[in-house]
């Protein structure tokens, strides 16, 4: 019985029910009796338990009610959501920021849009400009070359109203302006032009003609030529030996040509004692150069070659210049001045070194016809 | 700043069992709730049972009187059902496409802890009740879920004084409190 007075006070105390002498008194016994108090703070809990509990089951069923209730009013239905497209609602709750999105996209377009049309035609205008005057340049620089070129065909000695016949090389022997040739070269002309590695041209005439030799002397006939001093090389009296190695230059194109070979012996064709044999490769052009030994000395003119054999170049042995200035002496005492030189200066050079001094000295012949 | 204040009203109300303020918070989100639900392979039924915990999260937390709500309860309330409904599809291993997030969520991982600890407590309430048998169980529900008065009580139950329904219900209590305290533990 006392048990259930206490609790029933326990109550009562925690619901503020008691008066303030009883209120007192009951917090005096939870003071002095331990097991009371303990009582107390466990019924304390286990009563905000069981309230929690009871409100937690009202709200519970208060929820169902007010579920219940909204059904019926239709706030709520089961209808009235369906499941919808994914896409759809996506594009139900970004609508507006998609839009916005688009119209900054636009604007932002027609400014670049606007930009660009706005800067690009100047810049365009002056590449127009410049690639014009670059093409006026063009046009300018083809009209002065054109000019130039007339002024050379102009200016160029050769023969108006002429064929042209024959091309050959040909080589001073004395620096006054005497050229050594091959008769063939010149022969049935009636004009000859003489031309440097530099492109001058010179007008030339026959002095002396040994058919048989197949050796023409010419004379350079022309105010613009200047005499040269010295040759580098000379003119070999005597024959050149087998194995010996040699080079040429001659006219085969417009330019001088520069080829080497050796001595492949004594006589020429069909043992023509007057000639020898080389082996070098030479063209329709060649005609009258000369053939160098390693000492610079010319010891041959190129002449002709085999046709059916290739590399088989015959040249006309150097004695015979001498024999053909001595004839020539003989013909015209005019000539006794001329002197071909006996002494090479170029004995020990350096190939290149040699053809830099020969070059000067050997001359494209060209024969015109009328 | 009429919305925050209406928001904090219904709040009140909610924490006051108010059944005007309960009505109103349903009514304003429960659809959002379930189209959230039936487009992550939910139906209407798992929907109402997720917006009722959510709202029980709510209700609970209102009662405190140090929460604060730092956001709509709209958003409130999503944060939680997308959070449980989380959880509920993934122990039903359901979890096949993952959940659209084209609300706003708030982080409420915290507060359904909490709730989970309340309801287990709550659920070993009910056992205890539910184990007592009759008519105990009526008899302390009657006194202190429903708060009626003991004479009434006695007089409901034929009891012939309310001194008698007293000790009857002390005895009840007692069997209760035990049933109750061996299961219940404060620190979980």
């Amino acid at each position: 019985m006392d048990d259930i007075l206490l609790l029933d006070t326990t109550e009562r105390y925690f619901k503020g029910d008691l008066s303030d002498v009883e209120k007192a008194r009951f917090e005096q016994l939870r003071k002095d009796v331990p097991e009371v108090d303990q009582m107390v703070v466990e019924h304390s809990m286990f009563l905000h338990q069981i309230d929690a509990y009871g409100y937690n089951r009202e709200f519970k069923h208060q929820l169902h009610e007010v579920h219940k209730q909204l059904e019926e009013a239709g706030e709520i239905s089961e209808n009235a959501v369906t499941p919808r497209g994914k896409v759809i609602q996506f594009w139900n709750k970004y609508r507006r920021v998609t839009g916005i999105a688009a119209s900054i996209a636009g604007v932002t377009a027609l400014v670049i849009s606007g930009l660009v049309t706005y800067f690009s035609p100047s810049s365009n205008q002056t590449q127009i400009v410049q690639l014009n005057r670059k093409i006026d340049q063009v046009m300018q620089n083809v009209r002065v070359q054109g000019n130039k070129l007339n002024a050379v065909i102009k200016s160029s000695k050769a023969p108006i109203n002429e064929v042209a016949l024959n091309g050959g090389s040909s080589f001073l022997i004395d620096g006054k302006g005497y050229l050594v040739t091959n008769a063939h070269v010149v022969a049935g002309s009636s004009t000859i032009l003489v031309q440097n590695n530099k492109g001058q041209e010179f007008k030339a005439i026959i002095v002396h003609v040994d058919n048989e030799k197949d050796l023409a002397i010419l004379k350079i006939d022309d105010e613009d030529y200047k005499p040269i001093t010295a040759l580098p090389y000379s003119i070999r009296k005597s024959s050149a030996d087998l194995g010996e190695q040699i080079f040429t230059l001659g006219y085969p194109r417009d330019e001088i040509v520069y080829n080497e070979g050796y001595m492949s012996a004594k006589t020429g064709f069909k043992g023509d004692t007057m000639s020898c044999q080389i082996a070098v490769s030479a063209n329709p052009g060649n005609s009258g150069g000369p053939v160098f030994n390693h000492n610079g000395e010319v010891i041959g003119i190129l002449s002709t070659r085999e046709t059916k054999a290739d590399g088989v170049v015959f040249a006309l042995n150097s004695r015979n210049v001498y024999q053909a200035i001595e004839e020539l002496k003989k013909e015209d005492t005019s000539y006794n001045k001329l002197k071909a030189p006996s002494i090479s200066k170029m004995k020990g050079m350096d190939r290149v070194q040699q053809v830099k001094q020969i070059e000067d000295c050997v001359f494209m012949v060209r024969s015109f016809t009328r | 700043m009429k919305a925050e204040f209406n928001e904090q009203v219904l709040l009140k109300g909610l924490a006051k069992n108010d059944a005007k303020a309960i009505e109103t918070i349903y009514k304003n989100n429960f659809t959002m709730v379930q189209s959230f639900v039936l487009n992550n392979n939910g139906t209407y039924d798992d929907a109402r049972d997720i917006f009722q915990e959510a709202m029980i999260v709510l209700y609970e937390n209102a009662k405190l009187e140090s929460f604060v709500l730092t956001c709509q309860i709209k958003t409130y309330v999503y944060s939680i059902c997308r959070r449980l409904w989380l959880k509920r599809l993934q122990y039903l291993n359901r979890f096949t496409t993952p959940v659209e997030s084209l609300e706003e969520t708030v982080s409420v991982e915290e507060d359904i802890d909490f709730q989970q600890k309340r309801n287990a407590d709550f659920a070993i309430m009910e056992r205890a009740l539910g184990s007592l048998g009759e008519p105990c169980k009526s008899l302390l529900e009657a006194y202190y879920l429903e708060k009626k008065d003991m004479t009434d009580i006695a007089a409901s139950f034929g009891y012939t004084n309310a001194d008698n329904a007293k000790n009857q219900k002390y005895k009840c209590l007692m069997r209760l409190k035990k049933l109750f305290f061996s299961q219940y533990n404060i620190g979980e």
